[in-house]
């Protein structure tokens, strides 16, 4: 198992075998220069899952939520793969993975994949890496892709731009009325979550939500599309059931107005530049006692300016 | 992009004393490493079903509710099962008598109570880099 090559793992993982889908999913998280024949014929072989991003601030229940709103669809028969991000270190570049705990009970249901991914340093909120994750389950067979990200204000904006549905989870009394106003967290969402709707001041965070969203019309309504706001309560299981039939909604509502190409193309846009993005940087790191030193040097010295020599780097890096 | 070495970390059984495990779990994180804690009271099938999703380099287990000589060849056995071909390395209130009959059974290595945090991350990264050139 642990040398096998890619081309082979991945059809064993089409075939359903959990051990082949998690090797897969390390060596494209690694970028494994082996894996990318597999990636690409797996890009090609995905597109069918539905992709549902969920985030909000640590503490608002996105955890539990996901456990919830996975079983639920369960119930319906439809295949879940999960992808829980949390933050790596950015003093020691480790990380604690704890989502799994809190999907427990999810356990033995062989419809259910989880796969825990840290951020490694990289920003917005997913990690290098997810996109491909999220492939490779799809390719797998996984109808519904849920990916739980780091949600801590603006972070949020990445996954708008990988997922096909976006929900953004608030919880009452952590101050998300101020959260919420925050340019991009309001319009991000396609569906609103307050989480811990048993709380006594949940209706007020809802209350502040819905007022928000009147008041701009381009935020509440696109393309056809009404933004809900849904409480729900895990432990009281109230809501799940409303959220999963939104999600469903948004779906069946981005087939019928067309928006569903546009809403592709766009994640096609944002990993076409993700891609190039990090084929640079990659040449860039390896260059850091050639080229890289030489400018840097000439920048310390004030002969050159940032600008000029990225250029002068990047003509150098004959990139591709 | 440098590799990372990521490890599962669980209790096993009807066992809640956590506090070793998630010591050892910190000292993993500022070493670098990435862990994948289950948490408490963990079930072998659950651990080897984490293990074949999560791909770690390796599996700890922290045992101190003294089960560890059921459920740790139970979990050697369902990994086998699996096809999840992963060393685990086992932590906690291990009996000296029950250290060679665990290695017989396939543990990887005993780090009972006493051990040193920088033995465990210097085990796993010589188990990682020997892995790499195998």
């Amino acid at each position: 198992m642990r040398n096998r090559p890619s081309i082979e793992l991945l059809a064993s993982a089409r075939a359903g075998q959990l051990p082949a889908i998690g090797r897969l999913l390390t060596r494209a998280e690694s970028g494994d220069a082996e894996c990318r024949p597999a990636l690409d014929a797996i890009f090609a072989a995905a597109g069918r899952a539905h992709v549902v991003g969920i985030t909000g601030v640590p503490g608002s229940g996105k955890s539990t939520l996901v456990a919830a709103l996975t079983a639920e669809i369960r119930r319906g028969g439809r295949k879940v793969g999960i992808i829980a991000i949390d933050p790596s270190s950015p003093y020691s570049g480790g990380a604690i993975l704890g989502d799994r705990i809190r999907m427990a009970a999810l356990a033995g249901d062989p419809g259910v994949f989880v796969r825990s991914m840290a951020t490694r340093g990289a920003m917005g909120g997913l990690s290098r890496g997810t996109l491909e994750a999220v492939d490779v389950l799809d390719a797998a067979g996984y109808d519904v892709v849920l990916i739980e990200t780091v949600g801590v204000g603006q972070d949020e904006i990445d996954v708008a731009r990988a997922a096909h549905t976006t929900v953004v989870v608030s919880a009452p009394g952590l101050g998300d009325d101020i959260q919420a106003i925050k340019a991009g967290v309001l319009e991000i969402a396609d569906i609103h979550v307050v989480s811990k709707f048993d709380r006594p001041d949940a209706n007020r965070t809802m209350a502040d939500l819905n007022g928000m969203l009147s008041l701009g019309p381009e935020l509440s309504r696109r393309a056809g599309w009404e933004v809900p706001v849904i409480g729900t309560s895990s432990e009281k299981a109230i809501g799940i059931d409303e959220l999963m039939q939104a999600i469903d909604r948004h779906w069946q509502s981005m087939h019928q107005s067309g928006d569903i190409v546009a809403r592709r193309t766009q994640i096609n846009e944002r990993r076409l530049l993700k891609a190039g993005e990090e084929i640079v940087r990659d040449r860039f790191i390896r260059q850091q006692d050639g080229k890289v030193g030489e400018l840097l040097g000439r920048l310390d010295a004030r002969a050159t300016s940032p600008h000029a020599a990225a250029r002068e780097l990047l003509s150098a890096l004959q990139v591709e | 992009m440098a590799r990372k070495i990521r490890v599962i970390l669980s209790k096993v059984g009807l066992d809640g004393h956590d506090r070793g495990v998630v010591t050892v779990g910190m000292a993993l994180k500022d070493a670098g490493m990435e862990v994948i804690y289950l948490g408490r009271q963990q079930f072998p099938e659950q651990i080897a079903n984490a293990a074949a999703q999560e791909d770690p380099d390796v599996i700890g287990i922290s045992s101190l509710a003294d089960a560890h000589m059921v459920l740790v060849p139970r979990l050697l056995k369902i990994l086998k099962e699996k096809k999840v071909d992963i060393p685990v390395i086992v932590g906690g209130f291990i009996q000296p008598e029950d250290v060679d009959k665990l290695k017989q059974l396939g543990v990887a290595e005993i780090f009972g109570i006493g051990s040193q945090l920088d033995d465990i991350v210097d085990w796993i990264k010589n188990h990682v880099a020997a892995q790499a050139v195998a």
